[in-house]
């Protein structure tokens, strides 16, 4: 029977289209998700390797260097991080500090590798959040409780990358924010003078 | 937290006095995080300035020399022996939150390392894998439901907040392992506790050094660790509380950094 035999084909159809459209999105999230992880895993890695490495401090810093600006996404972290006189700023302003902003956290972070001698970081836990994925993970210090880092990650920029860190609830932005700020108050909001101060400190 | 002391009484009229203190001062109704609740900001920060010296002058050289002149497994015995003066004080609280498992764990980790851990020099629990979990007087507040009252930076003991404050004071005080003002040799609570304090200030010495003598303003950056962190601690962490730097109306991102 036509009738029939048009139900059946449309009810097939749209269950088809219907699956489809179910279907689609999950793997999509599920594989971002799995893709955010492997991000911080690879960061992870990358992380224990110069840790294990016992290279000199300036050494560890460089290595730091490459792979922050491998994993992070530095421009919007710089800009975070300037607050609202990144509005103000012109391109050259902000390309000038972004790459002297690069260097502060690459040293200041860097230098702190020292202590995580003997130490891993594990990653326990991947979920999606507003801004993209929250990526928990356990760093396990010799002869210390161990204590919790989370990255959250967006591919907003074209490419996963991590856009901040928490250690124990402290929010790595957040604080630099802080700080740039008090530096910026110091050289009366005067940017190429708080990127000249950038570029030795940390 | 036996009732050995005649001040108690004292002591409790002492709190409940600066509870309504706490009170008195009415929060913000939305609290950010970049903004602190610090009313009493110009007189933290002289109690800053203060601190600041002590460190400088006394607590910096004593921790680095306690950490470079005590061989590492020594330092790390009487850490564990501080830590476990603070397992009966810690049951105490968790009583006081409700919370009976934590109470029962903390004292149960404390009859094992006390006997079969040398008096609290091991830490035989934790091995076994019974992990510590530490409480204070401010959390049991915050569980019950007092808010965290403006910022205050305490002298010799750093950052702090009004509801902290009243814990740091509460546990301090009712603590006979802490205070026994009638048996001074009985402090020995409080002497351990130092020792812990000099050896986290000695084994972190570059960390903190880099807050307090690196940066910008001291003040602020610490203030913003303790705030967070401490919140994080009674809080755990929850994505409602994350800053989206892509949203943020300072920073409107996409169209331009890329397109340098």
């Amino acid at each position: 029977m036509p009738s029939n035999f048009l139900f059946r084909r449309n009810f097939l159809m749209s269950a088809a289209v219907f699956a489809g459209v179910a279907a689609l999105p999950m793997p999509v999230l599920a594989l971002s998700e799995a893709q955010a992880r492997s991000l911080i895993d690879q960061l992870v890695a990358d992380i224990n390797r110069v840790i294990a490495s016992g290279k000199s401090e300036n050494a560890m810093i460089r290595d730091f260097e490459k792979i922050f600006i491998k994993y992070a996404d530095v421009p919007i972290m710089a800009r975070y991080a300037l607050g609202s006189d990144a509005r103000g700023a012109t391109s050259e302003q902000m390309r000038a500090f972004t790459a002297a902003f690069t260097g502060y956290i690459s040293r200041k972070y860097g230098k702190r590798f020292r202590e995580f001698i003997g130490a891993s970081i594990e990653v326990k836990s991947a979920r999606k959040i507003k801004s993209g994925y929250e990526i928990r993970s356990t760093a396990n210090l010799r002869g210390e409780a161990p204590f919790e880092v989370t990255f959250l990650v967006s591919d907003k920029s074209g490419k996963l990358k991590f856009f901040n860190m928490f250690i124990e609830g402290v929010n790595m932005l957040l604080t630099e924010r802080t700080e740039i700020g008090a530096m910026l108050d110091r050289r009366k909001g005067n940017i190429n003078e708080l990127t000249a101060d950038l570029k030795r400190a940390g | 937290m036996r009732p050995t002391h005649p001040s108690r009484n004292t002591v409790f009229g002492l709190l409940s006095t600066l509870v309504l203190a706490a009170c008195a001062v009415s929060e913000p109704g939305q609290r950010q995080n970049d903004a602190p609740f610090d009313p009493y900001e110009s007189s933290n920060r002289n109690v800053h300035s203060f601190n600041l010296a002590v460190d400088r002058v006394f607590f910096r050289p004593a921790s680095k020399g306690y950490t470079n002149l005590i061989p590492d497994p020594i330092e790390d015995s009487f850490n564990s022996f501080s830590a476990n003066l603070s397992e009966p004080g810690d049951a105490a609280n968790f009583l006081l939150q409700g919370d009976f498992k934590q109470a029962g764990i903390s004292l149960g980790r404390f009859l094992m390392n006390s006997t079969i851990g040398f008096a609290g020099l091991a830490n035989p629990a934790s091995d076994f894998g019974i992990p510590e979990t530490d409480t204070d007087f401010g959390e049991t507040l915050a569980v019950w439901g007092f808010s965290e009252g403006a910022y205050i930076e305490l002298p010799f003991f750093g950052p702090s907040t009004q509801r902290d404050s009243v814990g740091v004071f509460v546990d301090f005080f009712t603590n006979p392992l802490t205070f026994a003002p009638a048996r001074p040799i009985e402090n020995v609570g409080f002497y351990a506790n130092v020792l812990e304090r000099l050896s986290d200030r000695g084994r972190y010495s570059d960390t903190v050094d880099s807050i307090l003598y690196q940066s910008a303003d001291s003040y602020a950056v610490a203030r913003l660790i303790y705030l967070q962190n401490r919140r994080f601690e009674l809080e755990g962490d929850s994505s409602d509380s994350y800053v989206d730097p892509y949203a943020d109306p300072f920073s409107d991102p996409y169209e331009d950094p890329y397109a340098q």
